[in-house]
C-alpha cells in the first residue's frame, strides 16, 4: 500500500512523503476517529467489528476507485448506482448458465452502459452530469425490466454467493475483491502511460490534445472502468443479499461515492488524483455510519454530521487565492 | 460521424464553396428548431397524445397534467436560476420535504403562518447553501449535496421519521394543493421569474455571473449576492412546492422530494438551459417540465407501459434530447 501513498502528482527527483495537502489531512482524521471510537465506543476495537466495517465498506470501495478516475479527468459519473443494479439482474438472470457467463454477462452490461456514457460525453461533448444523470434514471428501469419488472430474483448458488459471503483464507472474498482493486486503480494511475492521461485530460483537455494525449480514448476508457467497477460491486452485493433486489441495489451509492472521492483529496475539478486518499474518504464515512450504528445515535443526527465532514473536508482543499 | 467531429473551436466549413449557402440554410433552420426546439416537440407531443388518446385533450385531463406538475415545475423554476449562474442546486427535494413538513407543523396557526413558515425554512437553508458557495469557494455540487443530506437528517429528525398530519380544521391549507391554486401559483411564479430575468437588474446579473464570473466580477457586480439571492430563491421555490405537495397529500413528509433534484434538472436541460450557465429562462424551463409531464400522462393513458418501463423511457428521452440539442448546436456553431 505505501506505492499508492499521498497525491499523484507529477514530481521530479525521489519519491517524498507530503505531511501537508489533502490527503494527509484526511488521514489524519481518520486517524483521530478511529482513536476517539476505540476509547469511548464499547466493542469498536473488536476485531469482529473492524471486520464488520471492512465488510460494509467494500463495495462502496470498488464503485469509488472508478469514481476516482471518473472525477479526475473532471467528470462525473451518477449511473454507478444502476449500474450495479443491472450487474445484479443480468447475473440473476443468467446464472442457470453457469457463473463464469453470470460473471461476464453482468460485467459486459455494466461495460455497455459504460461506453455508452463515454462515447456520449468524450465524442458528443455533452456534460458528464446530464448524461450519467439520464443513465442512472433509464439504468434503474433497465434492471428493473430484466429482473421481470422489478421482482426480486433469488440466487440459488453456493458457488456464487461465494463472491459476497465467502473467504479467501481468512479474508471476506469482497474485501479481497475491494483491495485488488484499489490496487490496480492506483497502479493504473500512478504508473502508466494511461494513468498520466486521465490527469492530463482532467487538467487542460485542450492543452492534453494538442500534447498527442488521446483524450477521448482516455475519457471513454475511464467511464468504462467506472461501470465495470460499479458492475463488480452490483455481482457482490447481490451474491450477498442472495438476489437481485434492483429497486435496492447501489441506490444512492453514488453519492456515498463522490463523497469518499473528494473527502480523500482528490480534486472535484479534475487533474488531480489520489487513490489511497479515497480508500481513507471512505472508511472515514464508514467509521463514522457505524459507530454512530453503534452508540445508538439517531440517524438524522448521522445524517448531519456526514454532511458537516463532507463540507469541511473539501474546505480544506479549497484552492487558495493567489 | 468522423467529419462533424466535435472540435471545441467553431472550425470553418469543411465543404467546398459552391456548398456554404445550403449549409447557412441548414444552419438557419437548425438554429430555428434549436431556439424553438422544446416548443415544438411540446406541440408534437400533444397532437399525438390528442389523436391517440380521447381522454387526453379533455380540459379534466389537461389541468391535472398542470397541477400534478406544478410542483416539479417550481422546483425546476428555483434550479434555472442557479444553473444560469453555472451553479446547481442538489438539495431541493430535501428542502422541499422541510418547507412541508415545517408547514404542516405550523397549519394550526393559519395559512399564513405555515405558508410563511415553509417558504422561509427552505429559503433559510437554501441561503446557507449560498453563503458556503460564495464565501467559502466551494463548489456548489458539494454544498448543495451536504445540505441534500443535512436537510434531509433535519427534517427526519425533527418529525421522529413520522409524517406531520396537517391540522383538519385547516381548510385554507388544504386548498393551496387542489382545484385552480398550484396552477395559479406556477404561472405567477413563472411569469414573476420570467420578467425578472429579463427586466431586472438582478436578472441581468445572474446572466452576467454565469457567462463569465470573473468579468462580472471585475465590471463591479455584487457576485456573491447574486449567488446567494439564486440559492435563496432555489429554497423558496422548493419550499413553496413542498407546501403544495403537504397540501395535497394531507401531511407533510420527511421523506418526500426524494430525487427531485434529478427531475428538476432534467426539466431545465430538456427545456434547453446550459449547465454551463447564462443561457437559457424560465420560459424554455416551463416548457421543458411540461414536455416531461406530458410525455408522462402519455406513458400512463398508454396504460400497458410498466413504471419501469417509464423510466427507461424517460432516461432514453432524457439523453435523446441533450443529443439532439448538441448536434443542433454544432450544427449552428459550424454553419451558422
Amino acid at each position: 500500500m505505501s506505492e499508492t501513498t499521498l497525491a499523484a502528482v507529477p514530481r521530479a527527483g525521489r519519491r517524498r512523503l507530503r505531511l501537508s495537502g489533502p490527503t494527509a489531512g484526511a488521514a489524519i482524521a481518520l486517524g483521530v476517529l478511529v482513536g476517539a471510537n476505540a476509547l469511548l465506543t464499547p466493542n469498536f476495537a473488536s476485531a469482529g467489528n473492524l471486520w464488520n466495517v471492512l465488510l460494509q465498506v467494500s463495495t462502496v470501495l470498488l464503485v469509488a476507485v472508478g469514481m476516482t478516475l471518473v472525477i479526475s479527468t473532471g467528470g462525473v459519473d451518477l449511473s454507478v448506482g444502476s449500474v450495479m443494479a443491472i450487474a445484479g439482474a443480468v447475473a440473476a438472470t443468467t446464472l442457470d448458465r453457469g457463473i463464469p457467463v453470470a460473471i461476464a454477462a453482468g460485467l459486459g452490461a455494466a461495460a455497455v452502459v459504460g461506453l455508452l456514457n463515454g462515447v456520449l460525453i468524450a465524442r458528443f461533448r455533452i456534460q458528464p452530469i446530464v448524461v450519467t444523470l439520464a443513465t442512472l434514471i433509464g439504468g434503474r428501469g433497465i434492471a428493473q425490466v430484466l429482473s421481470n419488472d422489478g421482482e426480486l430474483v433469488p440466487i440459488d448458488n453456493p458457488s456464487f454467493e461465494f463472491l459476497g459471503k465467502g473467504h479467501l483464507g481468512p479474508f471476506p472474498t469482497q474485501v479481497v475483491v475491494a483491495i485488488v482493486a484499489v490496487a490496480l486503480g492506483a497502479f493504473l494511475l500512478r504508473a502508466t502511460p494511461f494513468g498520466r492521461y486521465v490527469l492530463a485530460a482532467g487538467g487542460n483537455p485542450a492543452a492534453a490534445r494538442l500534447a498527442g494525449v488521446p483524450v477521448w480514448r482516455t475519457i471513454i476508457t475511464v467511464y468504462v472502468l467506472s461501470a465495470l467497477l460499479a458492475g463488480m460491486a452490483g455481482l457482490v452485493e447481490a451474491a450477498k443479499l442472495g438476489a437481485s433486489d434492483a429497486a435496492k441495489i447501489g441506490l444512492n451509492v453514488e453519492l456515498d461515492a463522490i463523497a469518499a472521492v473528494v473527502v480523500g483529496g482528490t480534486a472535484l475539478a479534475g487533474g488531480r488524483a489520489t487513490v489511497f486518499g479515497t480508500v481513507i474518504g471512505a472508511l472515514i464515512m464508514q467509521v463514522i455510519a457505524t459507530s454512530f450504528n453503534m452508540l445508538l445515535v439517531p440517524y438524522a443526527w448521522s445524517l448531519a454530521l456526514k454532511a458537516g465532514i463532507i463540507l469541511f473536508a473539501v474546505y480544506l482543499q479549497r484552492p487558495r487565492r493567489v | 460521424m468522423t467529419t462533424t467531429s466535435a472540435t471545441a473551436t467553431p472550425a470553418a466549413p469543411r465543404g467546398t464553396p459552391a456548398a456554404a449557402p445550403s449549409a447557412r440554410r441548414g444552419a438557419r433552420a437548425a438554429a430555428l428548431v434549436q431556439r424553438h426546439g422544446t416548443l415544438i416537440a411540446l406541440l408534437a407531443v400533444c397532437a399525438f397524445g390528442a389523436i391517440r388518446y380521447p381522454e387526453f385533450a379533455t380540459p379534466e385531463n389537461l389541468l391535472n397534467v398542470l397541477r400534478q406538475n406544478s410542483m416539479l415545475g417550481l422546483v425546476a423554476l428555483g434550479m434555472t436560476f442557479v444553473i444560469l449562474t453555472g451553479g446547481i442546486d442538489l438539495s431541493v427535494g430535501s428542502l422541499l420535504a422541510v418547507g412541508g413538513v415545517v408547514a404542516a407543523r405550523l397549519s394550526p396557526y393559519g395559512t399564513l403562518a405555515a405558508v410563511a413558515g415553509g417558504v422561509g425554512a427552505a429559503a433559510a437553508l437554501g441561503l446557507v447553501n449560498g453563503a458556503v458557495v460564495a464565501k467559502a469557494r466551494i463548489q456548489p455540487f458539494i454544498v448543495t449535496l451536504a445540505m441534500m443530506i443535512a436537510a434531509r437528517g433535519a427534517a427526519l429528525g425533527a418529525t421522529g421519521e413520522q409524517s406531520v398530519r396537517v391540522d383538519a380544521g385547516a381548510t385554507g391549507f388544504a386548498a393551496l394543493g387542489r382545484g385552480y391554486t398550484p396552477i395559479v401559483l406556477l404561472v405567477v411564479a413563472y411569469a414573476t421569474g420570467w420578467a425578472a430575468l429579463r427586466y431586472t437588474r438582478f436578472g441581468r446579473y445572474v446572466f452576467a455571473v454565469g457567462d463569465n464570473e470573473e468579468a462580472a466580477k471585475l465590471m463591479g457586480l455584487k457576485v456573491d449576492r447574486v449567488t446567494l439571492g439564486t440559492y435563496a430563491l432555489s429554497g423558496a421555490l422548493a419550499g413553496l412546492a413542498g407546501i403544495i405537495l403537504a397540501a395535497r397529500l394531507g401531511a407533510g413528509q420527511p421523506v418526500a422530494g426524494t430525487g427531485w433534484e434529478l427531475d428538476a434538472i432534467a426539466a431545465v436541460v430538456v427545456g434547453g438551459t446550459l449547465l454551463t450557465g447564462g443561457q437559457g429562462g424560465a420560459g424554455s424551463t416551463l416548457l421543458g417540465a411540461l414536455l416531461l409531464g406530458v410525455t408522462f400522462n402519455l406513458f400512463n393513458l398508454e396504460g400497458s407501459i410498466t413504471p419501469w418501463w417509464q423510466w427507461v423511457l424517460r432516461g432514453g428521452f432524457l439523453l435523446g434530447v441533450v443529443v439532439v440539442q448538441n448536434r443542433l448546436q454544432g450544427k449552428v456553431r459550424r454553419d451558422g
